[in-house]
């Protein structure tokens, strides 16, 4: 079909799947939230500031609340007694969102092989990408933040929500298990932890 | 500082019996001392210059008798000289708390008390300081698994099933 100007339809109107148009808003503008707690965070420093500069691959824009944000980016070692604020400050992120391990410490517990720290954080909140190093090098977490976006470009909207709600379920079981138990918060996750242990699996989400 | 130091001769006029053995090395100065007199010793050596606590920490000999030793490492503010003081105790013995002396004391026997599960008689709030109110056991203890029991670390154990999650593959 051609129109009295001379175009044809194709010139005009683009086709394409709706979860290719709108992963591809969501991964050209995702907002971090630096969960720093050791030296991953001094690099990620660098990764932000100027020289490295993250604002290239349009996530420049970082917010210290968890309600503003839709990437939480795990810098550092967690201890077992973090683990909880650890998932509700994931559990309160603005949907979608991702998770990004920074540093072996976050993605395995690292040298910290010990009572005391949590062995991956991947055991308690979903993880969709991994950076090692220790810490890091800036080009490296710049590394894992592409990775995070071809990713994002490949998923699917309904699968990634089922993902999130998924952890939700988890996060209701823990408060359930908390009451009923009359346990502390760090006791309950790593409960959890434990009895996930027991039947063989790892992660408590 | 060398055995024959002028604060062990006072300890020793004093407070005689209060020290259950010494010995120095490299100068460095060890007292092991009676948990009975163990107040007392402290106010002398507090009057003596040694004001200044600079931690308290505890060993776990595990096989020994008594199991324990608590210490208790003392700065001489005028003379920069160290004197460490030790006492020994079994498991469940408490030992006499500082706190009503020198406030610093308060968060050291906390930690102790957290980790290896020596009870200060006479703190005025002994509860944990680093772990979780309702951790399991004392982890500085020399029979609590280094891991924390944690299956995941056990080179034997189940194998470690956690991996990247994946949306699409």
């Amino acid at each position: 079909m051609v129109s009295a100007l001379g175009w044809g339809l194709d010139d005009v109107v683009a086709t394409t799947r709706l979860d290719a148009v709108v992963n591809w808003a969501r991964k050209n503008s995702l907002w971090p939230m630096p969960f720093g707690t050791a030296c991953c965070a001094i690099e990620f420093m660098g990764m932000a500031a100027s020289r490295f500069d993250i604002s290239r691959f349009g996530s420049e824009v970082l917010r210290f609340s968890p309600r503003q944000s839709d990437l939480l980016l795990v810098l550092g070692t967690v201890t077992n007694k973090q683990a909880p604020v650890l998932r509700q400050i994931y559990a309160q992120m603005a949907e979608p969102k991702w998770v990004v391990s920074v540093g072996v410490c976050a993605s395995s517990g690292g040298m910290y092989r010990t009572y005391a720290t949590l062995q991956g954080i991947d055991r308690i909140v979903p993880v969709d990408v991994y950076v090692p190093g220790c810490p890091p090098r800036p080009e490296t977490m710049l590394h894992g933040i592409l990775k995070l976006q071809e990713k994002i470009t490949k998923e699917s909207l309904s699968a990634r929500k089922a993902h999130i709600e998924r952890f939700y379920e988890s996060f209701a079981r823990q408060e359930e298990l908390r009451v009923k138990r009359g346990l502390s918060e760090p006791q309950v996750v790593r409960e959890m932890i434990l009895e996930a242990g027991a039947t063989g699996g790892a992660k408590i989400w | 500082m060398t055995p024959e130091h002028p604060i062990l001769q006072r300890i020793d006029e004093q407070l005689p019996g209060a020290i259950l053995d010494r010995h120095d090395f490299r100068g460095d100065l060890t007292l092991v001392v009676s948990r009975e007199r163990f107040l007392d010793v402290v106010d002398l050596i507090f009057a003596d210059g040694f004001q200044m606590l600079v931690d308290i920490t505890a060993v776990d000999w595990f096989q020994r008798d008594p199991r324990f030793d608590v210490v208790y490492h003392w700065l001489n503010l005028v003379s920069q000289e160290r004197l460490r003081i030790k006492i020994r105790v079994n498991d469940g013995q408490a030992v006499p708390s500082l706190v009503s002396r020198i406030k610093g004391a308060n968060w050291f026997e906390r930690e102790t008390f957290d980790l290896f599960g020596i009870p200060f008689d006479g703190h005025p709030e002994l509860k944990r300081l680093l772990m979780w109110e309702d951790f399991p056991g004392h982890p500085l203890r020399k029979d609590f698994p280094l891991d924390g029991g944690d299956v995941f670390c056990d080179d034997n154990g189940a194998s470690y099933s956690g991996c990247a999650h994946s949306l699409n593959d």
